[in-house]
Parts: structure tokens; C-alpha cells; sequence
């Protein structure tokens, strides 16, 4: 059904046809409304699932863990600190094998207390064993959050999966989007069967100890299962096009690349604008173009390798920072090619739009237009001098 | 493409007239983003809520610094900021009316309107929201779209009383643009 809805309301949408047994969240701004959404829907009775109030996110990413290991699907969402709080339960259900899925809506990070939208706090939790898939628009998130029960329910992975989506701009903004019926969403992800659980009549016991005897090989697991990943993603995301008939290429989207010689990589909404740009510059005979990077984790690196070979002018665009070191995609870009042959001159890092800074047209092109013979490093874009100025004597 | 910015304090209702405008769009077979921006996160703090509008997919997601159109909801703020800033060469203004507030001198080819969107709203809703006879207004100042375009908006976003009375607001806004202006 197509609508003008909000992307917070779209994803409460998709998330009912979805069907989870429990919900567990805890309200953060700019998550909000999805969780408000959906405690309107199980209490209206139009979703029977259980919705359960908790004190924090901690407690709420863990009755997930919970119901996910007695085998039924979950459900939650957070932003921000309430992400870095769950994050040491994050690591177990991770570690537990356990397919849950989670709706990240972007937010930077405190202090200084910031409500609006940055990629820090998906990517300081990109080391949990997750897979985080980062949503270009409204569209795109729905449709991600269908294909991430799909991806982490797969016997092969059965592993937790992370959208991301920008806050505000994608939880607050209102677009076209196009909600999928019933009946497609039970042909392509089936009713929920547990390869394990926790079941009186078959004791089972989930993370236990693990000595150094063992530990190793798990870290081995979790580390080839998330390769396996990337050859199953395309898989899924080829099975969706044919039970919806949108197409998305699920790992990475490569824009006008191919005979680029100036190229940003990015991720989120922010490609939208890049594709705007883009356009525009191409209309008046520049050669640009823009790899949109979906899936972080696990990350591309071969898909990146052969869509970035070619390209002479690289600028990595992170909405993070690994404070004291570099920009975390900048450097995985990096990563890919050295030691290779094949590469391109320059890989420039640049840091725009932390804590909503607004990301414009002009932002784009001040890095299409620093990307010149000078490799920049963690560059931060739209700097106010003034307030740079401001100091303690000491 | 259009760029509409609507400048309020939050609690105003600037994010429900900002949904309503790009629903009548999408109920034109248009394309429509209507997103907020919040300065302080607190009721009554200034903010925009802004709405670009297209033929085709919008896919810019930075804030509107040249709007085609500006709605002021609340012309207190025309006191703080500079709420016509970067306004295109044609472009149209509608200012929910409000007794000495200083009204910023345009260019022969801009226009703007004022509008008693508030007495419009307490007469018809019974509440002094003005939103949607600013909506009216709109309708009538930029003929974007009809009169009877919006009102099948509302029709599809409220119930009952609201519905009429809200209808009503949007006839009043348009009649008193055409009335007054044209």
C-alpha cells in the first residue's frame, strides 16, 4: 500500500506485518515514535505480541535475549546511549548465535548532550558480532527491516542484525513509501523455527563458559559466518526482489562509478543528497559518483576493491569518529587496498555532519572540490572558525 | 521542485502542517519530504519544519535555505530571525497576523500575504491554531493546488468534528487570500 508516511510510523508498520512475539524498548529520542508506535498496536490489540516495559535498554535489549533464545521472534529499538547500553548485552547475542533484530535510529553521542542525527553510535558497537545494514531512505528501511529477519533467522547464519537508520531525518521525515501486504511478507520470511532453544523437556544451556580451550574457535565461528554473510545478502536481496519487486543491490550501491574519476563513499541518508549533487556536476560534464556503502558489517571489502579499482580520486565521507585516530570507514577503505596494484591515487578522509550539523549541497561540493592532488586525513568539513576560537587561558 | 520552510515553536503544530501540505501533494500523485528540524527540543523553542516537493523522487535531505514559499506560524519570530532569508527571486510569503509585529520590507517580486489565521482558527476550531487556514492561504496565495484539494487532505487525516471545523479554517484561510489580495 502506498503512502506519505513517516519513517518511524513505516517502520512500526513493517515490524507488525513482521510479527514478533515480543517487543521490549525503551523510549530515546529520536527512537521514539517507532516504540510508541508499536505500544499503541499491541495494546489496540491489532498486533498480538507481548510488549514488555522496562527500565532501560539494558534490561530491554535483554528480555529479547531472552525470548529469542526460548525461540520466538523480537523485536527493539534504540538510539544513542541507549545503544552504548546495551552494548555489553550486544556482544552476547552476538556470541549466543541469537537472530534478533534491532532498529538503530542514529544519534550522536553525549557529552556534550546532542539529540540529533550522527553515525557514531552504530559504529562504536561495529565490533559486536552484528550485522549493520545503513538505510538510504524511508523506502530502504522498511524494506531492510524485512530482509534482516530473513538474513538473521538463515540457519546458516543465525546471527542479530542492526538497521540503521538516520534519526530524524529518516524517523521524523515524512515520503512516499510503499507498505508491503501481508501475504508478501509471510512468503518471503516464513514463520519463526529455532534451530535451538531453551526448552524444559531439552535442557540446553546458551553462553556458557568458555576457556581458553574453546573461546578461540567461537571467535573463529562468529568471524566465517559473518564472511558466509556476504555471499547470502545479495542471495535474500535477489529473493526480495522477486516477491516485491524492489530491487536493492545489498551490499554496496555503486552510482554513476564506473567511468568516475572522483568518487565519495558514504553511508545513510546523506546519499541521497551525494546522488543530487552528483547529477548536477554530471550535468555540466564532471566525472563523479558515489559509493553508498549498505552493509558495514561484515564489510564488502571485495565488492568495494571492484568498484573503487578504477577510480582515480577517492573521498571516504564518515558521519563517525575513532577519536585519536582515523575516520573508522575511511580506514577500512584504505584497508582494502593496500598491499593491491590495482588503486586508486588518493583515498581522502573527511568527517561532516556530527551531531546533525546540517549536511548541504555546498558540504558535497567542498569535498568533491578538496579532493585534489593532497590526500586529506579525518578533514572535518563546515568547521565554524569562531567557535573555534573560544579558550581558557592557562 | 518546490521548497516550502515553515518557521513556529514546537507545540505549534508546524510538523501536522507540514505532513498535511506534502499529503495534499501525494494525493496529487506528486512527490513530497516534509521533515522537522528542532533547535532546542523544547516546547516553544523556535523551529522549522521544512517540505520540498517534486515530479520525482525528492532525494535532497538538507535543510530549505531558498524556499519557494515561507509559512510563519508564529510572526513573534520575525523579532529574533530573519525568517525571509535566502527567499527565491518569485518567491511568497504567508504570515499568520499578529498587531505590532514589524513585517520585513520584500522585493517587487516577492509577495506576501497576512493572514488572521489565528481568529480564523478560534472562530472555526475553537482553538488559536492557525495551521490549517494558514494552509488555506497557501492554497489561495500560490495556487499550487486547489481549494478542494486540500480539503480531500483533511478529509483523510481527520475525524468527525475536527474534520468540519478544520475544513472550515482551510475555506476561511483561502476566501480571505482571494478576498483580500486578489
Amino acid at each position: 500500500m502506498k503512502g506519505f508516511l513517516e519513517g518511524s510510523r513505516a517502520v512500526a508498520e513493517v515490524i507488525k506485518l513482521v510479527k514478533p512475539g515480543v517487543i521490549s524498548a525503551y523510549p530515546i529520542t529520536p527512537q521514539t515514535h517507532i516504540v510508541e508506535e508499536l505500544a499503541r498496536m499491541v495494546a489496540n490489540g491489532e498486533l498480538p505480541a507481548q510488549f514488555i516495559n522496562v527500565e532501560s535498554e539494558h534490561s530491554a535489549v535483554s528480555v529479547c535475549l531472552g525470548a529469542v533464545a526460548t525461540g520466538v521472534r523480537a523485536y527493539t529499538a534504540t538510539s544513542s546511549q541507549g545503544l552504548i547500553y546495551m552494548s555489553e548485552v550486544l556482544f552476547n547475542i552476538a556470541g549466543m548465535r541469537l537472530p534478533l533484530v534491532l532498529t538503530c535510529a542514529n544519534r550522536a553521542l553525549s557529552a556534550p548532550i546532542n539529540i540529533w542525527n550522527d553515525h557514531q553510535d552504530s559504529i562504536s558497537v561495529r565490533d559486536t558480532g552484528w550485522i549493520q545494514l545503513y538505510a538510504e531512505d524511508i523506502q530502504e528501511v522498511v524494506d531492510l527491516q524485512i530482509i534482516a529477519y530473513r538474513l538473521a533467522e538463515d540457519k546458516a547464519l543465525m546471527l542479530p542484525v542492526m538497521v540503521c537508520m538516520d534519526g530524524f531525518i529518516l524517523t521524523h521525515g515524512i515520503e512516499n513509501v510503499d507498505i508491503p501486504n501481508q501475504e508478501q511478507v509471510d512468503r518471503f520470511l516464513p514463520f519463526y523455527k529455532p534451530l535451538y532453544k531453551l526448552d524444559p523437556d531439552e535442557p540446553l544451556t546458551m553462553g556458557l563458559l568458555a576457556d581458553p580451550d574453546y573461546y578461540l574457535e567461537t571467535r573463529f565461528a562468529l568471524q566465517e559466518t559473518l564472511k558466509e554473510a556476504l555471499s547470502l545478502i545479495p542471495k535474500i536481496t535477489q529473493e526480495f526482489a522477486k516477491v516485491f519487486s524492489r530491487q536493492y543491490p545489498g551490499l554496496i550501491e555503486e552510482y554513476k562509478t564506473k567511468d568516475a574519476e572522483r568518487v565519495i563513499v558514504a553511508m545513510g541518508s546523506v546519499c541521497s543528497t551525494i546522488k543530487e549533487v552528483v547529477d548536477e556536476l554530471r550535468a555540466k560534464g564532471k566525472k563523479v559518483g558515489l559509493l553508498k556503502i549498505i552493509t558495514f558489517r561484515p564489510f564488502p571489502a571485495k565488492e568495494i576493491y571492484d568498484a573503487l579499482k578504477n577510480v582515480p580520486k577517492v573521498a571516504v565521507l564518515d558521519r563517525a569518529l575513532s577519536l585519536g585516530s582515523f575516520a573508522p570507514l575511511a580506514a577500512e577503505i584504505r584497508a582494502v587496498f593496500f598491499g593491491k596494484n590495482k588503486k586508486p591515487k588518493l583515498i581522502s578522509s573527511f568527517i561532516a555532519g556530527l551531531g546533525g550539523r546540517d549536511i548541504t549541497v555546498d558540504s558535497i561540493k567542498e569535498i568533491f572540490r578538496l579532493l585534489t592532488t593532497k590526500e586529506k586525513t579525518a578533514e572535518f568539513i563546515d568547521l565554524k572558525p569562531e567557535l573555534l576560537k573560544e579558550k581558557i587561558d592557562v | 521542485m518546490k521548497e516550502i520552510r515553515i518557521h513556529a515553536r514546537a507545540g505549534q503544530g508546524a510538523i501536522t502542517t507540514a505532513a498535511l501540505l506534502g499529503y495534499t501533494y501525494f494525493l496529487k500523485g506528486m512527490f513530497a519530504f516534509a521533515f522537522p528540524h528542532f533547535g532546542a527540543a523544547r516546547m516553544g523553542a523556535p523551529m522549522n519544519a521544512f517540505v520540498r516537493v517534486d515530479s520525482k523522487p525528492v532525494r535532497l535531505r538538507s535543510q530549505i535555505y531558498e524556499p519557494d514559499y515561507v509559512i510563519i506560524v508564529d510572526a513573534t519570530l520575525l523579532r529574533g530571525f530573519n525568517c525571509f532569508l535566502g527567499l527565491k527571486e518569485k518567491g511568497i510569503v504567508i504570515i499568520n497576523k499578529r498587531e505590532g509585529i514589524q513585517i520585513p520590507k520584500v522585493k517587487p517580486t516577492q509577495k506576501v500575504f497576512l493572514v488572521p489565521a489565528n481568529e480564523i482558527a478560534l472562530k472555526t476550531i475553537g482553538r488559536p491554531l492557525g495551521n490549517t487556514a494558514l494552509l488555506g492561504a497557501y492554497a489561495a496565495a500560490t495556487q499550487e493546488f486547489g481549494l478542494e484539494d486540500l480539503v480531500e487532505a483533511i478529509k483523510k487525516r481527520f475525524l468527525g468534528k475536527m474534520q468540519e471545523a478544520n475544513i472550515n479554517a482551510v475555506k476561511e484561510g483561502f476566501a480571505y487570500v482571494r478576498t483580500t489580495y486578489f
